[in-house]
């Protein structure tokens, strides 16, 4: 994003401050430059939405955040700051205690992503390692009342079975209070409702805005499915190939979106559809390969409005309302004039 | 034990093997009557080995020249040998020496192999390249060669025999534990608890060790009748257990001088080391399938 467009950043407004953040992973093929220049702000309290298709880099960005990333990544470029520290020189030590604690994540798959061999009790009594006051039996008290707290019936009785005795909405109720259990000011959720079906996943949204009253945290939700973000987000990072083209407050984007390719993507949503047809509309074309990025607009390849400057221009960030940016040539007469 | 095919069902059941394995493995044993075979055999050799010193009708060591070459009767079932002393109860005795040596030796290259193995899948990428190095250098070695070398040149002991049969193999154990280390380490729920916060050691020792330990455990079991043979075919050799321990091998060793006058000494020898290597091997393939289908023989 360029340095004049951006807000002015008020450090203790955001609890999380991504500034250009660049990521490259080494593969066999050459260096792929999986996020470029990201910059993405989470204001306290608020519940900011990534969006994107897949490949868009959307999990690399949350796994850059916790510092999880896989050892062929890197962070080429850019800073990442929580509550005002700097992530990325924080000592691997320290980053860890943050982990779980202050910052955490609830992962895809909520069948993947719980130790088979080890009680959801024992898992919940893990976590709370840092507290050394506190005594076993608290510790497994603590944890069955965040169970409560999710919606699992039944709580103390659960804490001695295994994931594998719960259904996936349950379990990835289980992931998401082992992630909220030590009251973490920000909480990425990766995707949790792409693996369930849409009750469950009406269930775990109305779960996530329940506890964001009561916990004060904030979430960065990531998800490809624009009809969640709009009934959970405050504010909307559209991510493309590695890049921001759009963000902005949710009302502004979803009734005014600056990038044909969140236009697009508002279209493609099988639920705004309005008229009837036979077919569901799609953005014709590929992601573009990160191998290669091309020079101009990352879309334009795919872009129904492309002008040659966008083929050959990269475009800078043009206000398209109050906070809201979106990366498109097009817009320049709109916002200069 | 081959090493591919073990790497492949630990790599495969990591996963599904620890929940509800003894409940599986006593409804599987029921349905497969080979299986039971075993586990009765093994549990035969186990409550001999633990009640021999009450169980043995004769001191196994007491000479009674007088009554060498008894052949079999109601006084001595298995009959006597060229000193006199009662083959059955040698054999009662012998029990104890081979499941001794083989359990105690393969617990100890199991444990060893666990620290390596967990090492060089967990750890740095070039820990992992020289522990391989080392694993597979020590593994292409011939067992029977490095056994024959090593107890020249330390003589032969009990304790020379089990360092050779740890030294064999620990490297075994090391690399199918890293292999599911690997698998493991590389699984979401590992970079969910990651995420949680918890230390490199906590994931290592309470998150990835209870998830690979299951399948090698019943890999380990398999090897036990390998390393029994050893024994008595080093002891055969003179060179395993020296006398007077009544080895499996040293009653077989013994008898195969007077194998055309008194044939029942080596059959009393031989017998007891085919049945516990049969038994111990059925039970071990029963386990390995109720582990993974998949390898279910389908011959």
């Amino acid at each position: 994003m360029a340095a004049a467009a951006e807000p002015v950043p008020a450090t203790t407004a955001n609890v999380l401050e991504v500034r250009d953040l660049s990521v490259q992973f080494r593969t066999p093929r050459g260096p792929v430059l999986a996020l470029r220049k990201v910059s993405v702000d989470v204001p306290r309290g608020s519940i900011v939405g990534l969006v994107g298709e897949s490949g868009s880099g959307k999990s690399t960005l949350a796994l850059a955040v916790m510092r999880l990333m896989p050892a062929n990544a890197t962070i080429s470029e850019g800073s990442l700051r929580f509550a005002g520290r700097d992530l990325l020189s924080l000592p691997a030590s320290e980053m860890q205690r943050l982990r779980g604690d202050r910052i955490s994540m609830v992962f895809q798959d909520p069948m993947t992503s719980l130790n088979p061999v080890r009680t959801i009790g024992m898992q919940m009594v893990d976590i709370q390692y840092r507290d050394r006051q506190m005594s076993q039996p608290d510790k497994r008290r603590k944890a069955a009342e965040m169970l409560r707290r999710v919606g699992i019936p039944d709580c103390e009785r659960q804490l001695d079975r295994h994931p594998h005795q719960f259904s996936g909405g349950m379990r990835q109720r289980i992931a998401i209070a082992m992630g909220i259990l030590e009251k973490p000011e920000l909480l990425i959720a990766d995707e949790p409702t792409t693996a369930l079906d849409v009750t469950l996943e009406a269930q775990i949204v109305q779960l996530l805005r329940d506890l964001r009253g009561e916990l004060n945290g904030s979430i960065l939700f990531i998800s490809h499915n624009l009809g969640i973000i709009a009934e959970l987000c405050d504010y909307v990072v559209v991510l493309y190939a590695g890049e921001v083209v759009e963000q902005g407050p949710i009302e502004d984007i979803f009734h005014r979106p600056g990038h044909p390719y969140t236009r697009a993507l508002l279209e493609c949503d099988p639920a705004r559809i309005e008229e009837v047809c036979r077919e569901l509309p799609t953005i014709s074309g590929d992601v573009p390969n990160l191998l290669r990025v091309p020079s101009g607009c990352v879309f334009a390849p795919r872009c129904s409005h492309a002008i040659d400057r966008c083929r050959n221009e990269h475009p800078a960030d043009h206000q398209a309302g109050p906070g809201h940016f979106a990366r498109c040539h097009l817009l320049q007469g709109a916002s200069d004039g | 034990m081959s090493a591919p095919t073990s790497e492949a069902i630990v790599a495969i059941t990591a996963e599904a093997a620890a929940p509800g394995l003894a409940a599986g493995l006593l409804r599987r044993l029921r349905s497969d009557p080979l299986g039971l075979l075993g586990l009765c055999l093994v549990l035969l050799v186990v409550f001999c080995a633990l009640t021999a010193p009450w169980i043995e009708p004769y001191n196994p060591f007491k000479i009674r020249v007088p009554e060498r070459f008894h052949a079999p009767s109601l006084v001595h079932i298995f009959g006597t040998d060229d000193l006199g002393r009662d083959v059955f109860s040698r054999v009662i005795a012998g029990s104890q020496i081979a499941l001794g040596v083989s359990v105690s030796s393969i617990a100890t290259a199991l444990f060893l192999g666990l620290i390596l193995g967990l090492c060089a899948g967990y750890g740095p990428r070039w820990l992992d390249n020289l522990l391989l190095l080392i694993f597979d250098s020590l593994y292409s070695f011939p067992t029977v060669m490095l056994g024959l070398t090593v107890v020249t040149l330390f003589g032969p002991s009990l304790e020379t025999l089990m360092s050779v049969v740890i030294t064999i193999q620990t490297p075994g154990y090391a690399r199918l534990i890293r292999t599911a280390t690997l698998a493991t380490k590389n699984s979401e729920y590992i970079l969910a608890i990651r995420a949680l916060g918890s230390s490199s050691g906590r994931v290592l020792m309470i998150h990835i060790l209870p998830n690979i330990i299951g399948p090698i455990l019943i890999i380990a079991s398999m090897d036990i009748p390998s390393v029994i043979t050893l024994e008595a075919g080093l002891t055969y050799l003179g060179m395993g257990i020296p006398p007077p321990a009544a080895s499996w091998g040293r009653i077989l060793q013994e008898g195969f001088d007077s194998i055309r006058d008194a044939p029942w000494i080596v059959i009393a020898g031989g017998i007891p080391l085919i049945f516990t290597t049969l038994g111990f091997t059925f039970l071990g393939e029963s386990l390995r399938d109720l582990l993974d289908p998949k390898l279910r023989r389908v011959v």
